[in-house]
């Protein structure tokens, strides 16, 4: 999702390896990822197949020796945490355990009074949709989770923030709240283990943007979602005033298996640094779309032909793929061939993992309008707060328009390369870079296209100099309304 | 003179709003009276509401109430069918709210519909996923059968489109949202299959993947991972040292 998007860097030179890129395929050449097994998956009933329900749940072991793990405390929880590499699963990909322990700074105890934790489960990024499948089918995993979070931060209540579209799967959420609290599981003495805890749930209602971790928290606390200056951090200064952690649905959910199966179990899995189990959501131009859990760092090639059917028309009609929803970089297929599907591969290509939702584009697709459809959606769902992205989106959309056309000149091609600089790091949250990478991507592994769409555009007008802004010769505005002048496409 | 000077302006504005785009005028953030939106119309929440009005409010802490501004307001909403300007001002009293940051909230989120709704509220995404899978022949389709454009309601006050952003199944693309259930992996006909069913008055059974194809997100041919009949029983798998 969109929170903390802001922490990846991508960088546009290609391979330069930073500090924390030390996993390195050469260095463990003889492992293969992917083909995870059934006994190690944590979302055992991601398509539905075993019930939602309190009893099915506990059948597969949600709410086992929960008590235990409680009473453990909140130190050993969070260096379990640590130990399984768990990375945020919302798309910053910041380690779990360590974002965790920001709430137990020395002297905690001395600051009286209610601390939360808020799971975002807005999900909004186009592409998106497994934490969907996480709420309306495993949604005690999420309770439960909550709980074990929440005892490891020593939080005291948890609201879970739900998109407003999600009626039903907010229904059903609150159905399993309501049975764990029946149940003696959650509320005060949670578990029998003495520790209270409380789990609400607060539905959106219809905005991208409460993705970003402070715009939830000042939408929760009844006010517009729109993100806060930072510092300060939420872990200081949060929801009420209070300190704070806002964490992805699916790294609370995965939370209770962790630490019932152990964290050097999590870290099994995947390369070093990128490791555990992820729920793919593989969409787009391929012959069975799904959502799958896979080992992290299976190869994006196996990823596609073994769960996914392939791409429509084969591998070698492959356009390009968006690894991680729409924040994310084109890859074009020269990197799809190889790439690995985790973190720090996928950084290592101008690209990143993000909520790792699979966009998968064959050459029958238009990729200029793809991604004008996004700047469609990020203009629509700009807060406004900030004048480079209010304006920026406006106008990324705008010339995004004409570029669908080909009504341009080949040098806005850089103008509008440049006008994405100007927005990314320059707002308070990650919106406006999240809004200026898929143009970047387009322009850097598309551009080509791009001068070629102008060609057609230019020939098809018999080549009447069309210049800035789509002006052609004899286009000019009359009473406020563009005349003798081809109109750029809606979307 | 003043008043023809508001007349010509309004002539303007009309012809304004003719020429942008019509796509978010369900969103526009100006209030004017109108007949079946105007600040002299009561409105109250009924006896079943404010139970849950109340419940709603004990989930946020006592000196934060206004946190229960959204929820309330969306209760409001589903009561009369649409967030009209009482409604703000009832909340807004309600929690002792000054109506402004009411106001503020209703028309920052999009799911707020300000104007009268029809019976089914079609929402349909257009977003990329959806589109690379053809949500322009489901739109094409929606706007064809029911001769409406996105954000008007049709005659018969049954149906108001609204082109939508990404709504969150891109697995199951296309999809569209009818009031809160979700219709997925549709095609055109099977969009316009539904929109008939409505019409006839029935009541649509089913949510989720249309034409029986899957039954929610795992591949068409159905499922290639767990196929067990029983789940595993994480139980065997716990650590010794709990």
């Amino acid at each position: 999702m969109l929170r903390n998007i802001s922490k990846i860097k991508t960088t546009t030179k290609l391979p330069i390896r930073c500090l924390a890129t030390t996993a390195d395929p050469a260095s463990n050449p003889n492992r293969i990822h992917g083909g995870l097994k059934d006994q190690d998956r944590i979302f055992q009933n991601v398509y539905g197949t075993y019930g939602h329900d309190l009893k099915s749940s506990e059948k597969m072991g949600d709410w086992y020796k929960t008590k235990e793990i409680i009473l453990k405390g909140d130190k050993w929880i969070i260096d379990e945490m640590k130990k399984s590499g768990l990375r945020g699963r919302g798309g910053a990909g910041f380690p779990s355990g360590l974002k965790w322990s920001f709430m137990n700074p020395p002297g905690w105890e001395k600051n009286v009074g209610p601390r939360y934790l808020v799971v975002n489960a807005d999900e909004g990024e186009p592409g998106t949709c497994k934490d969907r499948e996480i709420i309306r089918k495993d949604p005690h995993k999420l309770v439960e989770g909550c709980l074990l979070a929440g005892r490891a931060m020593n939080a005291t209540a948890a609201y879970i923030y739900i998109r407003g579209e999600f009626y039903n799967e907010a229904t059903i959420l609150q159905t399993a709240i309501n049975e764990a609290y029946k149940a003696g599981y959650i509320g005060k003495n949670a578990c029998g283990s003495g520790y209270d805890f409380d789990v609400y749930i607060h539905r959106g209602m219809g905005a991208y943007i409460c993705g970003e971790e402070t715009a939830l928290i000042e939408s929760i606390e009844g006010k517009a979602g729109k993100p806060r200056l930072k510092p300060p951090f939420p872990a200081g200064i949060g929801l009420f005033g209070r300190p704070t952690t806002v964490a992805n649905v699916e790294s609370v959910s995965v939370a209770p298996t962790i630490l019932r199966r152990g964290g050097d179990w999590f870290a099994s899995f995947g390369r070093e640094r990128n490791s555990g189990t992820k729920l793919f959501c593989i969409s787009g131009h391929v012959n069975e779309p799904c959502t799958v859990e896979e080992e992290m760092s299976i190869p994006l090639k196996e990823l596609l032909e073994k769960h996914c059917g392939g791409v429509k028309g084969g591998w070698d009609n492959l356009l390009g793929v968006i690894p991680g929803g729409s924040s994310v970089p084109v890859m074009p297929k020269t990197t799809c061939d190889n790439i690995l599907m985790d973190y720090d591969a996928l950084r290592d290509v101008g690209s990143g993992l993000g909520t790792a939702a699979v966009i998968v584009m064959n050459k029958q697709t238009d990729i200029i309008r793809a991604i004008q459809r996004f700047a469609h959606f990020y203009k629509h769902e700009s807060c406004g707060q900030c004048t480079p992205c209010r304006e920026g989106t406006t106008w990324l959309q705008k010339m995004m328009d004409r570029f669908q056309a080909g009504q341009a000149s080949e040098r806005e091609i850089d103008m509008i390369f440049e006008l994405t600089k100007e927005i990314e790091g320059h707002t308070i949250c990650a919106l406006g870079d999240a809004a200026a990478w898929p143009i970047q991507g387009l322009i850097k592994s598309f551009r080509p296209v791009m001068v070629e769409r102008m060609k057609q555009f230019h020939e098809h007008h018999d080549n009447k100099n069309v210049g800035y802004g789509g002006w052609i010769k004899d286009g000019k505005v009359k009473d406020g309304i563009v005349v003798d002048n081809p109109k750029p496409a809606h979307h | 003179m003043f008043s023809k000077f508001i007349n010509r302006s309004k002539s303007i504005l009309l012809k304004k709003q003719c020429l942008t785009s019509y796509r978010y005028s369900s969103i526009i953030s100006v209030h004017r009276d109108t007949k079946e939106d105007n600040q002299n119309m009561p409105f109250e929440f009924d006896s079943e509401n404010k139970k849950r009005a109340e419940e709603i409010i004990k989930k946020y802490p006592p000196q934060y109430k206004k946190g229960a501004v959204m929820p309330l307001l969306d209760l409001g909403q589903r009561q009369l069918g649409f967030t009209s300007i009482s409604v703000m001002n009832y909340v807004a009293k309600y929690l002792d709210m000054p109506p402004m940051r009411v106001y503020e909230v209703a028309t920052f989120y999009t799911m707020y519909n300000r104007h009268p709704m029809g019976k089914y509220n079609l929402q349909v995404c257009t977003t990329t996923p959806c589109q690379l899978c053809g949500s322009d022949g489901i739109m094409k389709a929606i706007t064809d059968y029911l001769k409406i454009k996105p954000g008007q309601t049709t005659k018969d006050k049954l149906f108001t489109l609204q082109e939508v952003e990404c709504l969150g199944a891109c697995v199951n693309a296309p999809m569209i949202a009818i009031n809160d259930d979700y219709h997925e992996d549709l095609t055109a006909e099977a969009t316009v299959d539904l929109l008939k069913q409505l019409q006839e008055g029935k009541e649509l059974t089913s949510i989720g993947p249309v034409l029986n194809k899957r039954e929610s997100c795992e591949p068409f041919s159905g499922r290639k991972v767990l196929l067990n009949k029983e789940p595993t029983d994480i139980r065997k798998f716990t650590r010794s040292d709990l």
